[in-house]
């Protein structure tokens, strides 16, 4: 454990933050994040919060890096080709941050395991590449009342919001899940990843550091929560705006009459 | 009535709803969100919720990439 100096010199941009401070960096320190997928979202999402002092962040990814993901995806290099994802980045980042506790595993994440791991850990950030992962992540988010940050990549379009599905706004109306912007028939499409339609490298950084944002701000308390609202970021226009994501009364997790009563859809 | 999509005005039918104005466009209902005045609108609530004069609207693709 390094020393109180130390420390406090690491993080002294965070320190002289009233909305961080030292009560938020201690925060930071306790806090357990569970980072799905190790892409082009998880490079910039990862690096952002192992050098916010995260103390535990564990990484699942069954991938292993490819030299078409090293476009975008900044933690890994040429000689980590063929080599598992989630290893390399928890290297990059013990390295980055020894401060950090990196938890690499090595598997996809799946009905069977999602809320045991889910559980373990204080708030998800998804950055997996594929709709079926993401319904599974917010189901199971959702069971176990953890917050979801979650973002999404493709072409030069992002979108980022977060998810407390468990929990009411201040009207006493249900915060949406997921599953009140896209509908269950998004589960089987799988032609939408990075290798089908393309994608700008550098706004999967844009993207996962705001995703890291919002995870800083969700375990510090700081500023005002995505939660109920959507951020769309275009790319080519430079534009970005947000937008307000009602609860969908009809939706199967939270809706009025839920049909979803556990991940075992996902089986 | 005039009404704003995807930053562009346009004159659609009057008396129209979401549901309506996804298939005047033929819109792939499954695959986009509606965005009507800076607010998702439900799916549940597409036939409800009745187009007015100079609402912008933005056809929201969905992405899933990481």
């Amino acid at each position: 454990m390094p020393d109180n100096e130390a420390l406090t010199e690491r993080y002294a941009r965070h320190l002289v933050l009233k909305e961080i401070g030292g009560a938020g960096q201690q925060k930071l320190a306790a806090a357990r994040v569970l980072v799905i997928g190790a892409g082009g979202l998880g490079a910039s999402l990862l690096a952002y919060l192992a050098a916010a002092g995260v103390g535990h962040i564990s990484i699942i990814d069954d991938d292993v890096v490819s030299l078409s993901n090293l476009q975008r995806q900044v933690l890994f290099t040429e000689d980590d080709i063929g080599l598992p994802k989630a290893a390399c980045a928890a290297r990059f980042l013990t390295k980055l941050n020894p401060d950090c506790t990196i938890t690499p595993i090595e598997a996809r994440l799946t009905a069977n395991n999602a809320q045991d791991l889910i559980e373990a850990h204080d708030i998800v950030a998804d950055g997996c590449d594929n709709f079926a992962t993401r319904f599974l992540v917010n189901d199971a988010c959702f069971f176990t009342r953890k917050p979801l940050v979650s973002a999404a990549v493709g072409r030069f379009d992002g979108q980022l919001a977060t998810f407390k599905a468990y929990e009411n706004d201040e009207k006493g109306t249900p915060f949406p899940c997921y599953r009140s912007l896209v509908p269950e028939n998004m589960a089987s499409v799988n032609d939408m990843d990075c290798a089908a339609t393309g994608i700008i490298g550098a706004l999967t950084g844009i993207l996962g550091s705001l995703q890291a944002l919002e995870v800083i701000k969700e375990i510090t308390g700081a500023g005002d929560s995505l939660a109920g609202r959507l951020m769309i970021y275009n790319g080519l226009a430079a534009t970005a705006r947000v937008i307000r994501l009602p609860w969908d009364p009809t939706n199967p997790l939270n809706g009025d009459t839920p049909t979803i009563k556990d991940l075992s859809i996902h089986a | 009535m005039n009404i704003v999509l995807n930053g562009e005005e346009i004159l659609i039918a009057d008396n129209l709803n979401v549901s309506g104005l996804i298939d005047f466009f033929d819109l792939p209902a499954s695959k986009v969100a509606v965005e009507r005045n800076l607010e998702i609108v439900p799916k549940s609530a597409y036939v409800t919720t009745m187009l007015k004069e100079n609402d912008r609207i933005e056809i929201v693709h969905f992405i899933g990439g990481g």
